[in-house]
């Protein structure tokens, strides 16, 4: 459900930054999600094509880059990625951790026209 | 043409949470955001919080749900300020709708102002509202399988609250391995065992609180 305000927010930086550009339109929109986030991608462009309704971003194409949740093992420091239900490190079964990937929610760009 | 931006998508959220911060902190408010999902003890937790540090430090109360003002009614009737958010169907609070209710509160007459978000475990880590501390209440009866369903929210959390203690006896729930699946990806939290109902373990939390007063 937050996928709604997630959307909104992500539509105003496209258009502010697509305005800033002098864009006549937005063809592609390509967004980087980290798995730990919990945004559902298909959510993000139900609400999208929503919201973006009579704006220059209206049938932009959305393209989700989705970044595995990894952590690094302050045990041994190597990383890996983090399973559901194993939070164990699978070199040394450490179970102290840093997150070090897995909580991106950001606009990498947008493709104009 | 392609333009590269990268910007944080909640990076309004989180400039307004940082107003809502310096405006806090102007006024000398320690603010904690209360997360958890329906029915853990936000309000309990609140009216024996209430109830404990009374006489001691003056407390102001954000309630946020989706609909209905029966928490802020509730509250209310112990004598603090307390303002309800609905959010009309969002299912978390954001740093605007913070402000909003800030505006709306008599900052300048409290010391610990409770923000106590939507019951939710998912969308309310996401958003910012300006707070000093995450308090996530978790509870014996959702089971011990949590921080492994949410890990967002238990990395982000300051402090554990594991509440409803009073009914280990009777479920199936292994307080230590819970412990250790928290300290692996949050080796900060603070992780406190407390039963609103009986008031076992609420002694440690408002040490917590008023020590976390007493170092601003």
């Amino acid at each position: 459900m937050h996928e709604l305000a997630i959307t909104q927010s992500m539509l105003d930086l496209v258009l502010e930054q697509a305005e800033k550009a002098g864009a006549k339109k937005v063809g592609k929109i390509n967004l980087v999600i980290g798995e730990m986030c919990g945004v559902v991608d298909e959510c993000v462009q139900f609400y999208f094509d929503f919201l973006s309704k009579g704006t220059i971003a209206e049938q932009a194409q959305l393209s989700s880059t989705m970044v595995p949740t990894m952590a690094r093992c302050r045990g041994c420091d190597k990383s890996f990625e983090l399973k559901e239900f194993d939070w164990a490190c699978p070199y040394c079964q450490g179970n102290s951790m840093a997150i070090i990937a897995g909580q991106e929610l950001f606009l990498e760009s947008i493709e104009v026209e | 043409m392609e333009i590269k931006v990268l910007k944080d998508i909640l990076g309004a959220n989180e400039q307004i949470a940082e107003r809502n911060r310096q405006l806090l902190d102007s006024k000398g408010v320690f603010a904690v955001n209360l997360m958890s999902s329906p029915g853990a003890g936000k309000t309990s937790l609140i009216l024996e919080t209430i109830k404990g540090l009374k006489g001691k430090t003056r407390i102001g109360v954000i309630e946020g749900d989706v609909s209905s003002s029966i928490d802020a009614e509730i509250i209310g009737k112990e004598g603090v300020p307390v303002i309800q958010i609905n959010t009309g169907g969002e299912c978390h609070l954001d740093a605007n709708m913070t402000y909003r209710a800030l505006s709306n509160l008599p900052l300048q007459d409290i010391a610990l102002l409770f923000i106590e978000n939507v019951g939710n475990l998912i969308c309310t880590a996401e958003f910012a509202l300006g707070e000093h501390r995450k308090v996530l209440i978790s509870s014996v009866p959702e089971g011990d399988d949590k921080p492994f369903k949410y890990p967002l929210m238990f990395h982000k959390a300051d402090v554990v609250l594991i509440n409803k203690i009073d009914l280990l006896p009777h479920l199936k729930f292994d307080v230590q391995a819970y412990s250790h699946a928290i300290r692996g990806i949050n080796e900060k939290a603070e992780i406190f065992e407390i039963s609103c109902a009986t008031g076992q373990g609420m002694q440690q939390w408002l040490s917590w609180l008023q020590n976390q007063l007493r170092l601003r």
